[in-house]
Order: structure tokens, then C-alpha cells, then sequence
């Protein structure tokens, strides 16, 4: 009976299964959201939706969903004759409702009212006092607060508070399509974790100690195991200067996050493109570089790549010996990007452009290609998704 | 059906939804979830709901060292080695060396009871998946012993998160889930009306203002919550401070008294007191604008 509002939901991404489908429809069955759409929708939103970041959508498929009965109304709303209007209104209103609309000062004043308001009304109303719409105090219009309102495109009944809470949007920000702040970034590099017992035995391993202990016919045998801790290594190579002085709070946030989160981290910084050098204090950019082979001599094939650069340029500085705007390079930035992502097969390329920007702009797309599509845009969810890259295993 | 519902109590403003959400969860016997910025009563909801059904709370504190099977239940293999070698009687039945978790607490309960597992996103990540055949069931193996237990009464399940670790899909799915959020003024002004019964109106409308004021204030690390209004308040009280002094239409006295129990955060306090200058400055400008 919802199986439309349950598809749409799939479709806008917000991960329903038929668990919860069925969970919905179970509660339904017992009652739970009775006969008011705003007990159906809190019940709705308890059972399929299982994560904040996906209030947000859901309150607009709602929503839209539910809009669909009411648009239909609205469009013949201005033609509405006044006779269905009264129809309509009795056959909504309680047999008080109507006393109280009498004491009001009558049915044909409030009606009078009505046209009056109509006249002056032209587009759709939210909220306020006065006009026609929804959620609004106004005697007219539906979901309102006025005990004597005309009750319109709603569709059923029984309604008593009834501010239409999906409209209100409240959990707008809580999406993950936002950008992040440190705390939300330490959040998502927490997945990068893979604690491994390594060095020296230092940590009395009770459970070994016990067991061993037994088979010895209780004469007391003493384990010892190394302490846990995150074995990932992380090699983070930064975009630098021009294009991305526009993101360098960004890169500033995740610098800082990553800095927090790895025991092994290496951080390198380069200019528009990978070359055959990198440098490691932006001052001295010019003075102490490091040679890219080196740096892929050094760390080993173990380490994680992640490049953080916007890879906005132009084509040439990727494709020609000699296209960087800064220097002479001998062989082409695509090359050593090459080279790099052979020694080490686990990288990603998080951009901090937004998404759709990407298929415009050409440099982009051959990096992207480059990368054998793995970029992902800076914001949690993209993050998410460049640490499920990273993770898994090389074939 | 005996079908007792939660409404809130007259020390916890539920609102609809979160009551929905109660409801829910007991009818269908489903954990619930409860999601929420830190100190919007997350943990007392579990123990008003146990309040309001006349019921024993269980709570399971998780730490990052919590392992599922501790809730279930512990085989105490260091005693009963002691034991042996002191040739005691007792270790001939292992039966005595187990030692009960929670959930068997819960399970075990005549009545049904309300199950607190509180903070699960600080156990490890598998934590979650290692319960889900337990709550799902409300059942488990003792290996030990070659029993099973099984819930006399299936208990409310109440978890609650701060969202440290996303928590794992195939638990997500079993459990209904709620995220309080942020009240409203209305909704405020109940829950210190709730608290504070003999508080004077004006003062409590002054104070909520400059509240959501400070919860305005761009760029603060941590946004005071509800627990933080409430002490402020109880502050405010024992200092007996009048509602006139909480105006912030006075540039002078702009900051609000004992604002110290609003901002705990030394950088969040800096931040404060330097836009409160700002503006006073700019409303002193304001001021001395010559025609």
C-alpha cells in the first residue's frame, strides 16, 4: 500500500530493505499510527530510517509524496465553487467545530473571507496568519492551528496539531552531502583502522596465560602478547597553492584530522600536478625538494595513497614533458602519477571541487581516468567511499 | 491486552514523536535506538521509561573494552583454578562459575523489564554484530553449562549512541531508530517548567532567549544543551538574579551572568566574549552617529 512511497525512497538513495517495509506495514497492522498523517509519519520514519544523515531526504519524499494528493487540489483550489468548499468543510468538521464557527460570526462571513483572501493570494502559502496553505494559523487551508480553520487538501482527518513537520525540513543540515569539520573527519578516518599486534611483547595476555596455565596442571605460566594498535600507514600528498587557496580550509580540517589519527603518516605537498619532486614545508618549496623516487624508494608499497587536490588545470600541464607551470619537467605529470600509483596499488584522489563540476572540466576527467575512476569528492560520505577503496584487498 | 503506553512522566517532556517512537518499540518488541546531541536525555529516557512503566531498569554501560559476550554471561576461570588447587567442592560444578551478564539479567526478569545498553558506539565495531542473533531472539547458548536461555518476557530494549562508530547495517535493520532532536522554545519552556515549577515567567522567558542566543553564536565547539540550561538556571535561582539583569539590550552588561555553566569550553568562552565586544562596539558607534 506504500510500496510507492518505499520505491521512491530507494530511489533517493536512503537505504530501505524489505525488513523494514515489512516492520512498517507490521505496525500498521497493530495500530501504531492509528488515523493521523503526523503519527503516520513519526512512524514511518522510526522504522525505515536508521540514520539521521537520512531525515533530511526522507522528510522531502514524504513530503513529495504527500503533496502529490494536495497539488492536485491546489491547482483547482482558485475554481473551488463555494458550495463544495462547505461540502468539503462538513464533511471535515466536527458537529463543536461548526458551533464554533457559528460563534465566530457564522458560515457566510468566514466564506467572505475566504474570497477576499483568495483574490489577494498568488502563489503557494507556508506558515503566517493570514494567508491560504499550509501549516499556517489562518482560519483556511490545511494543517492549521484555528480551532474554526476550513480544513483543505488534507487528505484524512483527525488531525489536532498538525504543523507538517516534513515540511519544516529541520534536519537539513545533518545530511552528508555537507562539508566537514575536523570532528567529522576524525569520525570517518576511524574506519581506516586496522589494529595489529606488533613489536615487542609487552601486554599480559590473561585468556593465553590462564589456558596455558591449565595445561600445565596449574602451575602458574605467564603470556605475554604485543599491544594493539593501527597498523595503517598513510602516505597523504597535498595540492598546494593556486586553484586550491579556495579549499584550504578544507585540506587545513582533514590535515589536521588524519595528523591525529595515524601513527605512520607521511605527508608530501606539490603544485597542480605530481612531478619529480615534492616538498615538505610550502616555504621552502623551491630550496628542499624531495625526489619523487626517493619518496617511492622510502615508504613501502604498504602505505596508502591519498592525493588531495582540486586537479583543476590545464590538460597540457598532465599530458606534455614540460607543461608544469612552475618548472621544466622532463617527463610528463601523467607519468610519474603512473609510477607512483604502480608502487602503490592502494590510492585514491579525494577532490575538493564539487562533484558535478568534474565532467566540465577536461584535467579532471584525465585525472580521473588516470586514477581508473578512483576520485572521490570531500565530504563525508565521498570520504566513506575512498576508505572503502583503500581497504580492500589487492587482488 | 494489558497494553501499558508511555506518555513522558512529570519529570520527562517527551515529545510526539519520541513518544511514537516508545510506543513503537514496545508494541513490535523491537531494540530502539536513540540517537541525539550529548546531554538531550538520551540515558533518562530509559530510566523515565522504566519509571513510567513501573519496571526494573538494567543498565549495561559500554566502554571500549566491552565485549558482547560479557552482557550474556562470563565463565570465572581464575576462581575456579584457585578453587582447584585449594581442592574446594565447588569446582566440580562449572555452574558455579558462571557469572551472569545483563542481557541473562534481563531475560531473566518475571516482569518485563527495560535493558539500557548505553553508548554502544564506544564498544569495538564488531560489538553490535555479535548481539544480533541475541536481541533478535532474545536468546542464547551456554556453552559451558549446554543450557539455553530464552527471555521470560521479551524486555524494551533501549540503546543509545553518540554516534562515534556508524553501527553496522544488518543491526540498524533490527532496531527501530530515533534522533531526538534539539527542542524548540515551546518544547524548552515545558521541560524547565518541568524542573522548575516556582520559576517566575519572566525570568524563565529572559533566560531561554539568551539560551538560544548563545546556541546562535557561530563557531562554537560545544553548543549548550539542555542539561546546561538546566543548571544555569538552578544557578540563576540560587543567586536569586531578577530578570532585568539578563536583558541584553544593555551593551554594558552584555554578557549574561554566570555564563560559565552555559560554556564549557575555554576557546568557546574567548569566542563569546570577543563578539559580545564587537557588537557592543558597534552599537556604541551606532550611538554616536553624527548627522
Amino acid at each position: 500500500m506504500f510500496l510507492e512511497l518505499f520505491f521512491k525512497l530507494r530511489k533517493a538513495e536512503v537505504p530501505v530493505s524489505i525488513t523494514e517495509y515489512l516492520t512498517l506495514l507490521e505496525g500498521l497492522d497493530k495500530n501504531l499510527a492509528g488515523y493521523s498523517v503526523d503519527d503516520f509519519y513519526h512512524f514511518a520514519r522510526l522504522s525505515l530510517v536508521k540514520d539521521e544523515r537520512f531525515y533530511d531526504r526522507f522528510d522531502v519524499i514524504f513530503g513529495e509524496h504527500f503533496q502529490g494528493i494536495k497539488a492536485a487540489l491546489d491547482e483547482i483550489f482558485g475554481e473551488i465553487p463555494e458550495e463544495w468548499l462547505r461540502k468539503q468543510a462538513e464533511l471535515f468538521l466536527s458537529k463543536e467545530e461548526m458551533e464554533q464557527i457559528e460563534a465566530m460570526g457564522g458560515w457566510d462571513e468566514l466564506m467572505e473571507t475566504l474570497k477576499k483572501r483568495l483574490e489577494e493570494q498568488k502563489d503557494r502559502h507556508q506558515g503566517g496568519n493570514k494567508m491560504i496553505g499550509t501549516a499556517g494559523r489562518s482560519p483556511f487551508g490545511a494543517q492549521g492551528y484555528n480551532p474554526e480553520g476550513v480544513r483543505i487538501g488534507q487528505e484524512k482527518s483527525r488531525h489536532r496539531r498538525a504543523v507538517k513537520v516534513w515540511d519544516k525540513r529541520e534536519y537539513k543540515n545533518l545530511d552528508d552531502s555537507v562539508e566537514l569539520g575536523t570532528r567529522n573527519i576524525k569520525m570517518a578516518l576511524r574506519k581506516l583502522r586496522k589494529f595489529a599486534r606488533q613489536g615487542a611483547a609487552e601486554e599480559l595476555d590473561l585468556d593465553g596465560t590462564i589456558s596455558s596455565t591449565a595445561r600445565n596442571a596449574g602451575l602458574l605460566d605467564i603470556k605475554m602478547v604485543p599491544e594493539r594498535h593501527n597498523a595503517i600507514k598513510v602516505l597523504l600528498m597535498f595540492d598546494i597553492g593556486g586553484s586550491m587557496d579556495d579549499h584550504v580550509k578544507l585540506c587545513e580540517e582533514l590535515f589536521s584530522a588524519t595528523k591525529t589519527e595515524f601513527k605512520h603518516l607521511e605527508y608530501f605537498y606539490f603544485h597542480n600536478f605530481l612531478y619529480e619532486g615534492l616538498w615538505k614545508d610550502n616555504r621552502r618549496r623551491h630550496a628542499d625538494k624531495t625526489p619523487t623516487m626517493d619518496v617511492m624508494h622510502k615508504y613501502g608499497s604498504d602505505y596508502k595513497l591519498i592525493f588531495v587536490g582540486d586537479a583543476t588545470m590545464s590538460p597540457y600541464e598532465i599530458t606534455y614533458a614540460g607543461g608544469s607551470v612552475e618548472h621544466w619537467n622532463e617527463e610528463a605529470g601523467a607519468v610519474w602519477l603512473q609510477r607512483l600509483l604502480d608502487v602503490y596499488p592502494h590510492a585514491v584522489w579525494l577532490n575538493p571541487e564539487p562533484e558535478v563540476r568534474w565532467e566540465r572540466t577536461p584535467s579532471i576527467k584525465i585525472t580521473k581516468e588516470l586514477m581508473s575512476d578512483r576520485m572521490y569528492p570531500l565530504t563525508i560520505s565521498g570520504l566513506d567511499e575512498a576508505i572503502k577503496e583503500l581497504l580492500k584487498r589487492t587482488h | 491486552m494489558t497494553q501499558s503506553r508511555f506518555t513522558g512522566t512529570d519529570s520527562y517532556v517527551a515529545t510526539d514523536d519520541l513518544t511514537m517512537a516508545v510506543n513503537a518499540a514496545l508494541t513490535l518488541e523491537r531494540p530502539l535506538l536513540i540517537k541525539g546531541e550529548p546531554g538531550t536525555g538520551k540515558t533518562q529516557l530509559a530510566e523515565e521509561v522504566a519509571k513510567a512503566l513501573d519496571t526494573n531498569l538494567i543498565q549495561w554501560h559500554i566502554k571500549s573494552t566491552t565485549k558482547a559476550h560479557q552482557g550474556l554471561y562470563e565463565y570465572d576461570a581464575v576462581s575456579r583454578l584457585r578453587d582447584s588447587q585449594l581442592g574446594d567442592e565447588k569446582v566440580h560444578d562449572i555452574a558455579n562459575y558462571i557469572v551472569k551478564g545483563k542481557l541473562w539479567e534481563a531475560f531473566e526478569s518475571d516482569k518485563r523489564s527495560v535493558l539500557l545498553i548505553d553508548e554502544i558506539d564506544k564498544a569495538d565495531i564488531e560489538f553490535p554484530n555479535d548481539l544480533l542473533q541475541e536481541l533478535d531472539k532474545m536468546e542464547f547458548h551456554v556453552y559451558e553449562t549446554k543450557q539455553v536461555i530464552a527471555a521470560r518476557q521479551r524486555p524494551l530494549v533501549i540503546i543509545t549512541s553518540n554516534n562515534e562508530k556508524e553501527l553496522p547495517d544488518a543491526f540498524l535493520r533490527r532496531c527501530f531508530f530515533h534522533y531526538i532532536s534539539f527542542p524548540d522554545t515551546s518544547t524548552m519552556e515545558q521541560i524547565v517548567n518541568v524542573h522548575f515549577p516556582s520559576l517566575k515567567k519572566d525570568l524563565l522567558s529572559e533566560a531561554l532567549k539568551v539560551f538560544f542566543d548563545v546556541r546562535e553564536v557561530p563557531g562554537l565547539k560545544k553548543k549548550p544543551s539542555t542539561s546546561e540550561l538546566l543548571d544555569w538556571i538552578k544557578l540563576l535561582l540560587a543567586e536569586d538574579i531578577p530578570a532585568e539583569e539578563l536583558h541584553g539590550d544593555d551593551p554594558r552588561k552584555a554578557i549574561p551572568k554566570l555564563h560559565g555553566a552555559l560554556l564549557k569550553n575555554e576557546q568557546d568562552v574567548h569566542l563569546f566574549e570577543r563578539l559580545v565586544f564587537l557588537n557592543r562596539k558597534k552599537s556604541a558607534q551606532g550611538n554616536v552617529d553624527p548627522r
